[in-house]
């Protein structure tokens, strides 16, 4: 789950991580109060919406003036923010962030993360601020600084010091962007994060470090003992049949293409939707039912599917371990009969009881296509696709 | 002499009288398992579905000869449950909780160090030795005894490939699914380097997805100690990237961890590659073939 920067930036004020002064506004009179109350000779406004690239995406703007703060804040709050990670639709800018404009030294790169690999908390540094880490990982890896957070002890001052000598800090440095780091890590243990990252951080003209962008994302799993992070997750900012789905304990996610798949297991879910995509079709979502599925969250799958007009035929690839087959099929016939279903259905059932997951779907006489194998109904649904078009 | 578990193992359940434990445990007693009891703290002393409830797993160990763990306990708990079965002596521990908190397996898995238990989950379907043992949620009838071991991230997709080698003719000396969380108890390496010195695996089928680097890992290792044929399959070829948990790892390593990227590696470990997940169970029939005719 992420929240914003400003919220992000809310936290790390609790944990003394140094960050500039700043106020959040949702219309274009209250960011010229915010800036008029904030004071200074500059201001940046920033477009607070959860993906990344802000920057280069035009959702970053400098003010001289106090009249430009108002107009940077109209001409964002409203307007649909492409950056490189939000897709060619863009998000919509619900607020912005102003803050004092800073004088800027030097900027840094500051990040932790749960390394995969290791399986551990990791702090990542860079004297490569302001960039995207990613690239400079990819082609400067020896400009990337990489420190493993030993889970019994926790992130050491040895560590921290280490790791800032690395980056090319001296002096009162040294201990200065070590206390950082430390707080830093912290606030991502308390909080159950899973990455945090400034970037940049950047010492000022007065030889303070400042966390001029702050960016956390947490672990879902973990919500049910971080109230205060469940609090801030922000719907606008994700897509409203995921939510919806997330409601039903379904784990949906849209793609373009028109076959839509209703299936259980995130593996065999990934694997049916490359099946048919090698048989020339393409999928439609990706969605896991999950485990002990209920006919009423089969139905609801069935609903959250067929919302999309780009859905030509449904597939349903249930293999039920904890699951039961004939819950499934009771879940089919009560979908087709509460929902107008106007796609052909193609339908392949096996694991535990398959055979009563059969009869169900015989003595309804429910007009849908059989599938036996995962082969079979892949092959299946793209051709039932193409009769369709016909 | 399969891997993991075998119809020697005594298993307790953690977590036994909750309603999905108890009703795992009977079927995996219907299938011959070796279920010697269960742990729900505050129930001890009581009896149920004729096994011993115990407070503690340091007294179910102590009392039955407990050495294999299968957990349901809620999210929140599992973290203790698990350091609990390691320091009461448990040597395999099959976590089937979802939705354990990632910073709690990592300080599970640095409590495991200097203890001898292989962890297996959380989020996982669990492990078989058909007809032997059942430590898990998958379904038993359609895993038949045989000579190759199955390792995959992802139960369902397990229990499909198995259907399809079943369909063959081939069966299963153990098969286990370590789960799909971003950090979980054992990885592939792990199980591959016990199914090398199995007698009865004659040959390995892995079945990862995107994300991660731990198939490669595990096949380079195969490549280089492994005299037994390797199939391999990655799912996820169609997902959408920046949607995949791998990216925090892929930042550290550099490495390119999507489907086509870990197949192309894969094949090039001298791994048989599946492209099609509905061509698991021929691939692995083909791959025994081809050894035979080189052997």
């Amino acid at each position: 789950m992420n929240i914003h920067e400003y919220q992000t930036k809310d936290l790390f004020r609790h944990y003394k991580i140094p960050v500039p002064e700043g106020r959040m506004a949702h219309s274009a009179n209250k960011a010229l109060t915010a800036a008029e109350q904030l004071g200074g000779e500059g201001w940046v406004v920033k477009a607070q919406i959860h993906a990344g690239g802000r920057g280069k995406a035009g959702g970053v703007l400098l003010a001289k003036q106090l009249d430009e703060v108002r107009e940077h804040a109209e001409k964002l709050i409203g307007s649909h923010l492409v950056t490189k990670q939000t897709g060619e639709q863009g998000r919509m800018v619900n607020r912005v962030l102003v803050e004092q404009m800073q004088d800027i030294k030097a900027e840094y790169y500051l990040g932790l993360v749960i390394n995969r690999a290791n399986q551990r908390i990791t702090l990542i540094a860079s004297a490569a601020g302001g960039m995207d880490i990613e690239e400079v990982a990819a082609k400067s890896p020896d400009k990337v600084i990489n420190e493993v957070v030993d889970p019994a002890v926790g992130l050491q001052d040895f560590q921290c010091r280490k790791v800032a000598a690395s980056i090319g800090l001296s002096g009162k440095q040294i201990n200065m962007a070590a206390r950082i780091m430390k707080r830093l890590y912290r606030c991502f243990r308390d909080k159950d994060a899973l990455m945090a990252e400034i970037n940049p951080l950047v010492i000022t003209g007065d030889g303070q470090f400042l966390a001029l962008d702050a960016k956390m994302s947490f672990d879902g799993n973990a919500l049910f003992r971080q109230p205060e992070i469940a609090d801030q997750r922000d719907f606008d900012e994700e897509d409203p049949k995921e939510v919806e789905a997330s409601g039903h304990d379904l784990n949906y996610i849209a793609l373009d293409g028109s076959v839509g798949c209703i299936v259980n297991g995130a593996g065999l879910a990934m694997a049916t939707m490359d099946a048919i995509s090698l048989y020339g079709g393409r999928p439609a979502n990706f969605l896991d039912v999950g485990g002990g599925a209920s006919p009423e969250k089969i139905a609801n799958a069935f609903r959250i599917v067929l919302e999309d007009p780009n859905v030509k035929v449904l597939m349903l690839n249930i293999y039920a371990g904890i699951n039961r087959c004939d819950w499934i099929a009771e879940g089919i016939v009560k979908a087709v009969s509460d929902l107008e279903v106007n796609v052909p259905i193609v339908v392949r059932l096996a694991g535990t009881n398959l055979e009563e997951g059969r009869k169900i779907l015989a003595d309804s006489g429910l007009q849908y296509i059989h599938a036996d194998r995962l082969s079979d109904a892949a092959e299946k649904s793209v051709k039932a696709l193409a009769g369709g078009a016909a | 002499m399969s891997i993991l578990v075998n119809k020697d193992s005594k298993v307790i359940f953690q977590g036994f009288t909750g309603q999905h434990a108890t009703f795992h445990a009977q079927e995996a007693i219907r299938m011959g398992t070796q279920v010697v009891g269960g742990v729900t703290p505050g129930k001890g002393g009581q009896t149920h579905i004729d096994r011993p409830v115990f407070d503690t797993v340091k007294d179910a160990v102590e009392q039955t000869g407990a050495d294999v763990s299968v957990v349901f306990v809620p999210p929140a708990f599992t973290a203790d449950a698990v350091m609990e079965a390691i320091d009461g002596g448990i040597k395999v521990i099959v976590v089937i909780t979802d939705g354990v908190p990632v910073q709690d397996m990592v300080r599970v898995k640095r409590y495991l160090i200097g203890h001898d238990a292989i962890i297996v989950g959380p989020n996982t379907a669990g492990v078989i030795t058909p007809q032997a043992c059942k430590v898990g949620i998958m379904p038993a009838h359609i895993y038949v005894p045989g000579r190759i071991g199955v390792v995959s991230r992802s139960g369902t997709l397990n229990y499909e490939a198995v259907e399809q080698m079943s369909e063959l003719g081939l069966g299963i000396s153990t098969s286990i699914s370590i789960g799909g969380d971003p950090v979980n108890g054992c990885d592939f390496l792990t199980l591959m380097k016990q199914f090398a010195e199995d007698d009865e695996t004659d040959a390995v089928l892995m079945i990862g997805e995107i994300g991660g680097s731990q198939e490669v890992e595990a096949a380079t290792w195969a490549r280089d100690h492994m005299d037994k044929p390797l199939i391999g399959f990655i799912a996820g070829a169609t997902a959408p990237p920046g949607r995949t948990m791998g990216h925090a790892g892929a930042i550290i390593s550099g490495e390119d961890d999507t489907a086509q990227a870990k197949m192309k590696r894969l094949a090039e470990l001298d791994v048989h590659v599946v492209q099609n997940a509905a061509e698991i169970g021929r691939t692995v029939q083909q791959s025994l073939q081809r050894e035979e005719c080189v052997a």
